[in-house]
Protein backbone atom coordinates (compact mmCIF):
# COMPACT_ATOMS: atom_id res chain seq x y z
CA UNK A 1 0.00 0.00 0.00
CA UNK A 2 1.04 3.66 -0.80
CA UNK A 3 0.71 5.89 2.84
CA UNK A 4 1.41 10.15 3.10
CA UNK A 5 3.07 10.43 6.29
CA UNK A 6 3.52 13.67 8.00
CA UNK A 7 6.32 13.34 10.50
CA UNK A 8 7.44 15.34 13.14
CA UNK A 9 10.60 16.41 12.74
CA UNK A 10 12.97 18.52 15.11
CA UNK A 11 16.53 18.56 15.68
CA UNK A 12 17.32 18.81 18.86
CA UNK A 13 15.61 19.93 22.49
CA UNK A 14 16.17 23.21 21.88
CA UNK A 15 15.32 23.68 18.30
CA UNK A 16 11.62 24.42 17.05
CA UNK A 17 9.75 21.29 15.06
CA UNK A 18 7.80 21.15 12.17
CA UNK A 19 6.00 18.45 10.20
CA UNK A 20 7.47 17.06 7.21
CA UNK A 21 5.80 15.62 4.54
CA UNK A 22 6.72 11.83 3.45
CA UNK A 23 5.27 8.98 0.59
CA UNK A 24 6.11 5.66 1.24
CA UNK A 25 5.06 2.92 -1.41
CA UNK A 26 5.15 -0.57 -0.65
CA UNK A 27 4.27 -1.18 2.58
CA UNK A 28 2.55 -4.81 3.68
CA UNK A 29 -0.42 -4.69 5.98
CA UNK A 30 1.66 -7.66 7.77
CA UNK A 31 4.39 -5.12 8.95
CA UNK A 32 4.54 -3.48 11.81
CA UNK A 33 4.43 0.02 12.66
CA UNK A 34 7.76 0.32 13.39
CA UNK A 35 9.01 -1.68 10.38
CA UNK A 36 7.02 0.76 8.53
CA UNK A 37 9.39 3.20 9.55
CA UNK A 38 12.31 1.28 9.25
CA UNK A 39 11.90 1.09 5.71
CA UNK A 40 11.32 4.74 5.16
CA UNK A 41 14.41 5.25 7.17
CA UNK A 42 16.68 3.15 4.93
CA UNK A 43 14.93 5.25 1.61
CA UNK A 44 15.90 8.31 3.40
CA UNK A 45 19.42 6.96 3.95
CA UNK A 46 19.81 5.76 0.60
CA UNK A 47 19.10 9.38 -0.74
CA UNK A 48 21.66 10.81 1.68
CA UNK A 49 19.00 12.49 4.09
CA UNK A 50 19.05 11.92 7.94
CA UNK A 51 16.73 9.00 8.91
CA UNK A 52 13.46 9.73 11.35
CA UNK A 53 14.72 8.88 14.89
CA UNK A 54 12.35 7.54 17.25
CA UNK A 55 12.25 5.24 20.34
CA UNK A 56 12.16 1.65 19.69
CA UNK A 57 14.04 -1.73 21.61
CA UNK A 58 12.17 -5.17 21.97
CA UNK A 59 9.29 -5.13 19.32
CA UNK A 60 7.25 -7.48 21.62
CA UNK A 61 5.52 -5.03 23.41
CA UNK A 62 6.94 -5.61 26.99
CA UNK A 63 9.61 -3.05 27.08
CA UNK A 64 7.65 -0.19 27.13
CA UNK A 65 10.66 1.37 25.01
CA UNK A 66 8.52 2.78 21.69
CA UNK A 67 5.96 5.34 21.65
CA UNK A 68 4.70 7.76 19.18
CA UNK A 69 1.59 9.35 18.67
CA UNK A 70 -0.13 8.22 15.79
CA UNK A 71 -3.23 10.01 13.84
CA UNK A 72 -3.79 12.13 17.46
CA UNK A 73 -3.26 8.61 19.69
CA UNK A 74 -0.73 7.34 21.72
CA UNK A 75 0.39 4.10 20.04
CA UNK A 76 -2.04 4.29 17.49
CA UNK A 77 -5.64 3.46 16.61
CA UNK A 78 -5.65 -0.23 17.99
CA UNK A 79 -6.15 -1.13 21.60
CA UNK A 80 -4.51 -3.08 24.16
CA UNK A 81 -0.91 -2.92 21.91
CA UNK A 82 2.35 -0.80 21.71
CA UNK A 83 3.71 0.70 18.37
CA UNK A 84 5.73 -1.64 17.76
CA UNK A 85 2.73 -4.11 17.97
CA UNK A 86 0.57 -2.23 15.60
CA UNK A 87 0.20 -3.53 12.48
CA UNK A 88 -0.24 -2.02 9.08
CA UNK A 89 -3.23 -3.69 7.94
CA UNK A 90 -4.82 -1.50 10.65
CA UNK A 91 -4.19 0.95 7.91
CA UNK A 92 -5.83 1.60 4.10
CA UNK A 93 -3.74 2.27 0.58
CA UNK A 94 -3.69 6.17 0.62
CA UNK A 95 -3.66 7.39 4.09
CA UNK A 96 -2.33 9.81 5.27
CA UNK A 97 -0.75 8.90 9.28
CA UNK A 98 0.53 12.02 11.05
CA UNK A 99 2.83 10.99 13.34
CA UNK A 100 4.05 13.37 16.38
CA UNK A 101 6.13 12.77 19.73
CA UNK A 102 4.23 12.16 22.37
CA UNK A 103 3.24 15.99 24.43
CA UNK A 104 4.13 17.22 27.58
CA UNK A 105 5.97 19.73 28.96
CA UNK A 106 7.37 16.47 31.37
CA UNK A 107 8.31 14.83 28.23
CA UNK A 108 11.05 17.01 26.54
CA UNK A 109 11.48 16.05 22.87
CA UNK A 110 15.14 14.81 22.67
CA UNK A 111 14.85 14.27 18.70
CA UNK A 112 12.22 14.14 16.28
CA UNK A 113 10.08 11.72 17.85
CA UNK A 114 12.00 10.77 21.06
CA UNK A 115 11.29 12.02 23.81
CA UNK A 116 12.68 12.18 27.29
CA UNK A 117 10.60 9.86 29.74
CA UNK A 118 13.18 10.13 32.37
CA UNK A 119 10.43 11.82 34.49
CA UNK A 120 8.65 8.22 35.63
CA UNK A 121 12.21 6.97 36.70
CA UNK A 122 12.40 9.85 39.06
CA UNK A 123 8.60 9.08 39.96
CA UNK A 124 9.67 5.34 40.70
CA UNK A 125 13.05 6.10 42.42
CA UNK A 126 10.93 8.35 45.19
CA UNK A 127 8.98 5.58 46.53
CA UNK A 128 8.31 2.90 43.92
CA UNK A 129 10.18 -0.17 45.40
CA UNK A 130 10.48 -2.43 48.87
CA UNK A 131 13.25 -2.24 51.11
CA UNK A 132 14.13 -5.48 51.40
CA UNK A 133 17.34 -7.08 53.66
CA UNK A 134 19.38 -8.93 51.60
CA UNK A 135 22.30 -10.10 54.51
CA UNK A 136 21.30 -13.75 53.90
CA UNK A 137 17.98 -13.67 56.33
CA UNK A 138 15.56 -12.55 53.05
CA UNK A 139 12.72 -14.71 53.64
CA UNK A 140 10.83 -16.08 50.88
CA UNK A 141 8.41 -13.62 49.23
CA UNK A 142 6.02 -16.90 49.07
CA UNK A 143 6.25 -17.57 52.91
CA UNK A 144 3.71 -14.72 53.63
CA UNK A 145 0.11 -15.90 52.40
CA UNK A 146 -2.13 -13.47 50.28
CA UNK A 147 -5.19 -14.10 49.01
CA UNK A 148 -5.34 -14.37 45.11
CA UNK A 149 -7.58 -11.49 44.48
CA UNK A 150 -5.29 -9.07 46.06
CA UNK A 151 -2.40 -11.01 43.93
CA UNK A 152 -4.17 -10.75 41.17
CA UNK A 153 -4.77 -7.24 40.97
CA UNK A 154 -1.35 -6.31 42.14
CA UNK A 155 0.05 -8.63 39.27
CA UNK A 156 -2.48 -6.50 37.07
CA UNK A 157 -1.15 -3.13 38.33
CA UNK A 158 2.76 -4.02 37.90
CA UNK A 159 2.08 -5.31 34.53
CA UNK A 160 2.19 -1.14 33.44
CA UNK A 161 5.58 -0.64 31.64
CA UNK A 162 5.93 3.02 31.75
CA UNK A 163 5.62 3.72 28.04
CA UNK A 164 3.76 7.28 28.92
CA UNK A 165 0.92 6.89 26.93
CA UNK A 166 -1.57 7.88 29.56
CA UNK A 167 -0.04 10.89 29.60
CA UNK A 168 0.19 11.74 25.84
CA UNK A 169 -3.53 11.04 25.89
CA UNK A 170 -4.45 12.43 28.81
CA UNK A 171 -6.04 16.25 27.61
CA UNK A 172 -4.06 17.23 31.27
CA UNK A 173 -0.76 15.59 30.58
CA UNK A 174 -1.45 13.50 33.98
CA UNK A 175 1.17 10.74 34.61
CA UNK A 176 -1.85 9.69 37.17
CA UNK A 177 -2.59 6.03 35.77
CA UNK A 178 1.44 5.11 35.59
CA UNK A 179 1.92 6.65 39.32
CA UNK A 180 -1.03 4.58 40.66
CA UNK A 181 -0.11 1.48 38.78
CA UNK A 182 3.36 2.05 40.62
CA UNK A 183 1.65 2.70 43.69
CA UNK A 184 -0.95 0.14 43.90
CA UNK A 185 1.38 -3.00 42.73
CA UNK A 186 2.83 -2.60 46.40
CA UNK A 187 -0.24 -0.91 48.30
CA UNK A 188 -1.96 -4.40 47.44
CA UNK A 189 1.03 -6.67 48.78
CA UNK A 190 1.95 -7.04 53.12
CA UNK A 191 5.66 -6.45 51.75
CA UNK A 192 4.32 -2.84 50.39
CA UNK A 193 2.10 -2.22 53.31
CA UNK A 194 5.82 -1.08 55.51
CA UNK A 195 6.14 2.11 53.46
CA UNK A 196 3.40 2.68 52.05
CA UNK A 197 2.76 6.05 53.50
CA UNK A 198 5.94 7.40 52.73
CA UNK A 199 5.92 5.79 49.33
CA UNK A 200 2.46 7.00 48.15
CA UNK A 201 3.66 10.74 49.17
CA UNK A 202 6.94 11.07 47.94
CA UNK A 203 5.68 9.27 44.93
CA UNK A 204 2.34 12.17 44.41
CA UNK A 205 5.14 15.21 45.66
CA UNK A 206 7.35 13.67 42.75
CA UNK A 207 4.86 13.10 40.26
CA UNK A 208 3.71 16.65 41.04
CA UNK A 209 7.16 18.41 40.87
CA UNK A 210 7.85 17.04 37.47
CA UNK A 211 4.82 19.16 35.73
CA UNK A 212 2.68 16.59 35.12
CA UNK A 213 -1.39 18.10 35.23
CA UNK A 214 -4.04 16.94 36.86
CA UNK A 215 -6.80 13.75 36.48
CA UNK A 216 -10.22 14.87 35.90
CA UNK A 217 -11.28 11.06 35.20
CA UNK A 218 -11.76 11.28 31.62
CA UNK A 219 -10.35 7.57 31.23
CA UNK A 220 -8.81 8.54 27.97
CA UNK A 221 -5.23 7.09 29.76
CA UNK A 222 -7.08 3.78 30.54
CA UNK A 223 -9.00 3.56 27.03
CA UNK A 224 -5.13 4.25 25.40
CA UNK A 225 -2.91 1.88 27.71
CA UNK A 226 -1.47 -0.93 26.07
CA UNK A 227 -1.49 -2.59 29.62
CA UNK A 228 -5.10 -2.10 30.30
CA UNK A 229 -4.19 -0.38 33.31
CA UNK A 230 -7.69 0.49 34.86
CA UNK A 231 -8.97 3.47 36.66
CA UNK A 232 -9.55 2.14 40.22
CA UNK A 233 -5.44 2.50 40.25
CA UNK A 234 -6.04 5.95 40.43
CA UNK A 235 -9.11 5.82 42.88
CA UNK A 236 -6.75 3.65 45.04
CA UNK A 237 -3.41 6.36 45.24
CA UNK A 238 -6.44 8.85 46.03
CA UNK A 239 -7.52 6.49 48.84
CA UNK A 240 -3.92 6.34 50.15
CA UNK A 241 -2.50 9.53 49.60
CA UNK A 242 -5.32 10.55 51.45
CA UNK A 243 -4.83 8.38 54.45
CA UNK A 244 -1.40 8.88 54.30
CA UNK A 245 -1.82 12.76 54.46
CA UNK A 246 -3.92 12.16 57.73
CA UNK A 247 -1.79 9.76 59.70
CA UNK A 248 1.35 11.85 59.04
CA UNK B 1 0.08 19.60 55.88
CA UNK B 2 1.26 22.09 53.05
CA UNK B 3 1.89 19.23 51.17
CA UNK B 4 -1.41 18.25 51.28
CA UNK B 5 -2.91 21.32 50.22
CA UNK B 6 -0.22 21.64 47.16
CA UNK B 7 -0.80 18.84 45.94
CA UNK B 8 -2.49 17.41 42.76
CA UNK B 9 -4.75 14.87 44.89
CA UNK B 10 -5.55 17.28 47.57
CA UNK B 11 -7.10 19.39 45.05
CA UNK B 12 -8.85 16.45 43.01
CA UNK B 13 -10.77 16.18 46.29
CA UNK B 14 -11.46 19.94 46.75
CA UNK B 15 -12.88 20.31 43.25
CA UNK B 16 -14.86 16.42 44.17
CA UNK B 17 -16.40 17.88 47.76
CA UNK B 18 -17.37 21.32 46.69
CA UNK B 19 -19.04 19.70 43.82
CA UNK B 20 -21.03 17.18 45.76
CA UNK B 21 -21.32 19.88 48.17
CA UNK B 22 -23.21 22.07 45.13
CA UNK B 23 -25.36 18.64 44.24
CA UNK B 24 -26.79 18.47 47.72
CA UNK B 25 -27.82 22.49 46.92
CA UNK B 26 -29.19 21.91 43.75
CA UNK B 27 -31.31 19.26 45.40
CA UNK B 28 -33.06 21.78 48.02
CA UNK B 29 -32.63 24.68 45.46
CA UNK B 30 -34.77 21.83 43.15
CA UNK B 31 -37.07 20.35 45.68
CA UNK B 32 -38.54 24.09 46.71
CA UNK B 33 -39.14 25.64 43.03
CA UNK B 34 -40.48 22.30 41.67
CA UNK B 35 -43.63 23.55 44.67
CA UNK B 36 -44.12 26.85 42.67
CA UNK B 37 -45.67 24.26 40.04
CA UNK B 38 -47.43 22.51 42.57
CA UNK B 39 -48.84 24.51 45.31
CA UNK B 40 -48.06 28.54 45.02
CA UNK B 41 -48.71 28.32 49.12
CA UNK B 42 -46.29 25.68 50.08
CA UNK B 43 -43.71 28.10 47.61
CA UNK B 44 -44.46 31.11 49.29
CA UNK B 45 -43.98 29.38 53.44
CA UNK B 46 -40.95 27.49 52.28
CA UNK B 47 -39.29 30.70 50.35
CA UNK B 48 -40.16 32.98 53.25
CA UNK B 49 -38.75 30.89 55.73
CA UNK B 50 -35.38 30.54 53.36
CA UNK B 51 -35.45 34.25 53.09
CA UNK B 52 -35.86 35.05 56.62
CA UNK B 53 -34.53 32.02 59.00
CA UNK B 54 -31.35 33.63 60.14
CA UNK B 55 -29.51 30.10 60.37
CA UNK B 56 -30.42 29.67 56.32
CA UNK B 57 -29.07 33.46 55.97
CA UNK B 58 -26.10 34.44 57.82
CA UNK B 59 -24.64 30.47 57.89
CA UNK B 60 -25.73 28.27 54.68
CA UNK B 61 -25.95 30.96 52.35
CA UNK B 62 -22.17 32.23 53.13
CA UNK B 63 -21.39 28.49 53.35
CA UNK B 64 -22.72 28.02 49.99
CA UNK B 65 -21.39 31.16 48.31
CA UNK B 66 -18.24 30.35 49.43
CA UNK B 67 -18.48 26.36 47.92
CA UNK B 68 -19.53 27.83 44.44
CA UNK B 69 -16.36 30.41 44.47
CA UNK B 70 -14.05 27.52 45.78
CA UNK B 71 -15.71 25.45 42.57
CA UNK B 72 -14.95 27.69 40.29
CA UNK B 73 -11.67 29.19 41.29
CA UNK B 74 -9.80 25.87 41.91
CA UNK B 75 -11.35 24.87 38.64
CA UNK B 76 -9.99 27.55 36.56
CA UNK B 77 -6.38 27.17 38.62
CA UNK B 78 -5.96 23.43 37.24
CA UNK B 79 -7.67 24.60 33.78
CA UNK B 80 -4.83 26.81 33.58
CA UNK B 81 -2.26 24.54 35.35
CA UNK B 82 -3.36 21.62 32.89
CA UNK B 83 -2.85 23.62 29.78
CA UNK B 84 0.92 24.38 30.84
CA UNK B 85 1.18 20.93 31.57
CA UNK B 86 1.32 19.69 27.66
CA UNK B 87 3.62 22.22 27.04
CA UNK B 88 2.26 23.29 23.60
CA UNK B 89 -0.78 21.37 21.41
CA UNK B 90 -0.68 18.00 19.16
CA UNK B 91 -0.68 18.61 15.45
CA UNK B 92 -3.81 15.80 15.47
CA UNK B 93 -5.06 15.12 18.63
CA UNK B 94 -7.95 12.47 18.65
CA UNK B 95 -9.88 13.26 22.23
CA UNK B 96 -12.79 11.47 20.97
CA UNK B 97 -11.27 8.55 20.37
CA UNK B 98 -10.89 7.33 24.10
CA UNK B 99 -13.05 10.25 25.95
CA UNK B 100 -16.55 11.63 25.84
CA UNK B 101 -16.71 15.15 24.87
CA UNK B 102 -18.72 16.24 28.46
CA UNK B 103 -15.61 14.96 30.02
CA UNK B 104 -13.27 16.85 27.99
CA UNK B 105 -15.27 20.29 28.25
CA UNK B 106 -15.57 20.89 31.91
CA UNK B 107 -14.14 23.99 31.58
CA UNK B 108 -17.23 25.30 28.87
CA UNK B 109 -19.63 23.46 30.38
CA UNK B 110 -18.62 25.53 34.17
CA UNK B 111 -18.22 28.47 32.36
CA UNK B 112 -21.97 28.85 30.87
CA UNK B 113 -23.06 27.34 34.17
CA UNK B 114 -20.83 30.20 36.65
CA UNK B 115 -22.63 33.03 33.70
CA UNK B 116 -25.71 31.96 34.29
CA UNK B 117 -25.18 32.15 38.02
CA UNK B 118 -24.21 35.84 37.26
CA UNK B 119 -27.33 36.30 35.20
CA UNK B 120 -29.63 34.13 38.27
CA UNK B 121 -28.23 36.35 41.40
CA UNK B 122 -28.93 39.71 39.53
CA UNK B 123 -32.65 38.36 38.65
CA UNK B 124 -33.19 37.05 42.37
CA UNK B 125 -30.26 37.50 45.15
CA UNK B 126 -29.89 41.13 44.28
CA UNK B 127 -33.52 41.81 44.08
CA UNK B 128 -33.70 40.49 47.24
CA UNK B 129 -31.31 42.22 49.02
CA UNK B 130 -32.30 45.14 47.89
CA UNK B 131 -36.04 44.90 49.03
CA UNK B 132 -34.92 43.51 52.77
CA UNK B 133 -32.15 45.81 53.46
CA UNK B 134 -31.71 49.09 50.68
CA UNK B 135 -35.52 49.64 50.45
CA UNK B 136 -36.45 48.23 53.82
CA UNK B 137 -39.57 46.81 52.82
CA UNK B 138 -41.92 44.86 55.45
CA UNK B 139 -42.00 41.37 55.75
CA UNK B 140 -44.62 40.12 52.86
CA UNK B 141 -44.76 36.30 52.95
CA UNK B 142 -47.09 36.49 49.50
CA UNK B 143 -44.58 37.98 47.33
CA UNK B 144 -42.59 34.84 46.26
CA UNK B 145 -44.91 33.37 44.04
CA UNK B 146 -46.29 36.20 41.67
CA UNK B 147 -41.93 37.15 41.74
CA UNK B 148 -40.57 34.01 40.78
CA UNK B 149 -43.67 33.78 37.88
CA UNK B 150 -43.23 37.35 36.71
CA UNK B 151 -39.18 36.96 36.55
CA UNK B 152 -39.87 34.07 33.55
CA UNK B 153 -42.33 36.44 31.11
CA UNK B 154 -39.62 37.55 29.24
CA UNK B 155 -38.52 35.01 26.45
CA UNK B 156 -35.17 35.44 26.53
CA UNK B 157 -34.18 35.27 30.58
CA UNK B 158 -36.64 32.05 29.81
CA UNK B 159 -34.44 30.49 26.88
CA UNK B 160 -31.08 31.72 29.02
CA UNK B 161 -32.24 29.58 31.80
CA UNK B 162 -32.76 26.67 29.67
CA UNK B 163 -29.66 26.83 27.76
CA UNK B 164 -27.76 27.13 31.18
CA UNK B 165 -30.07 23.60 32.18
CA UNK B 166 -28.84 21.85 29.52
CA UNK B 167 -24.67 22.35 29.86
CA UNK B 168 -25.57 22.04 33.80
CA UNK B 169 -26.95 18.28 32.50
CA UNK B 170 -23.88 18.33 30.85
CA UNK B 171 -21.32 19.03 33.37
CA UNK B 172 -23.37 17.14 36.14
CA UNK B 173 -23.16 14.05 33.63
CA UNK B 174 -19.68 13.88 34.44
CA UNK B 175 -18.71 15.51 37.65
CA UNK B 176 -21.26 13.56 39.98
CA UNK B 177 -19.64 10.07 39.61
CA UNK B 178 -16.18 11.70 38.90
CA UNK B 179 -16.51 13.17 42.15
CA UNK B 180 -16.40 9.76 43.59
CA UNK B 181 -13.63 8.48 41.65
CA UNK B 182 -11.41 11.63 42.96
CA UNK B 183 -11.97 10.79 46.24
CA UNK B 184 -10.84 7.26 46.26
CA UNK B 185 -14.27 5.95 45.82
CA UNK B 186 -14.20 3.46 43.14
CA UNK B 187 -16.05 -0.50 44.28
CA UNK B 188 -18.64 -2.45 43.65
CA UNK B 189 -20.59 0.15 44.19
CA UNK B 190 -19.61 2.44 41.48
CA UNK B 191 -22.04 1.31 38.79
CA UNK B 192 -25.25 2.07 41.00
CA UNK B 193 -23.47 5.60 41.22
CA UNK B 194 -22.82 5.97 37.40
CA UNK B 195 -26.66 5.08 37.11
CA UNK B 196 -27.18 7.51 39.87
CA UNK B 197 -25.39 10.08 38.09
CA UNK B 198 -27.64 9.75 34.91
CA UNK B 199 -31.01 10.00 36.61
CA UNK B 200 -29.73 13.14 38.31
CA UNK B 201 -28.03 14.97 35.80
CA UNK B 202 -31.30 14.43 33.21
CA UNK B 203 -34.10 14.87 35.91
CA UNK B 204 -32.78 18.01 37.98
CA UNK B 205 -31.99 20.28 35.27
CA UNK B 206 -34.92 19.13 32.91
CA UNK B 207 -37.15 19.65 36.13
CA UNK B 208 -35.92 23.35 36.39
CA UNK B 209 -36.32 23.82 32.78
CA UNK B 210 -39.93 22.32 33.16
CA UNK B 211 -40.53 24.93 35.69
CA UNK B 212 -38.75 27.92 34.13
CA UNK B 213 -41.06 27.18 31.16
CA UNK B 214 -44.38 26.30 32.89
CA UNK B 215 -44.08 29.82 34.04
CA UNK B 216 -43.12 31.54 30.86
CA UNK B 217 -46.39 30.02 29.14
CA UNK B 218 -49.12 30.10 32.26
CA UNK B 219 -48.38 33.76 33.60
CA UNK B 220 -50.48 35.16 35.88
CA UNK B 221 -52.89 36.82 34.95
CA UNK B 222 -53.95 40.51 36.36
Amino acid sequence: MKLYLKIWRQKDASSPGKIVDYTLDGVEGDMSFLEMLDILNEELVSKGEEPVEFDHDCREGICGTCSLQINGEPHGPDRLVTTCQLHMRKFNDGDTIVIEPFKAKAFPVIKDLIVDRSAFERIQQAGGYISVNTSGNTVDANAIPINKHDADEAMDAATCIGCGACVAACKNASAMLFTSAKVSQFALLPQGRIEAVERVQNMVRQMDLEGFGNCTNTGACEVECPKGISLTNIARMNREYLSASLKG
Amino acid sequence: MSGLIKSSIARKVVMALSGLFLVVFLTQHFTINITSVIDPETFNSWSHFMGYNPLVQFVLQPILIAGVIIHFVMGFALEIQNKKARGGSYVKYKGSANAPWVSRNMIYSGLVVLAFLVLHFYDFWVHEMAYKYIEVSPEDPTRYYHETVEKFEPFWRTILYVIAFVLLSLHLWHGFASSFQSMGWNNKYTPAVKTLTKIFSVVIPLGFAFIALYHHFNPITH
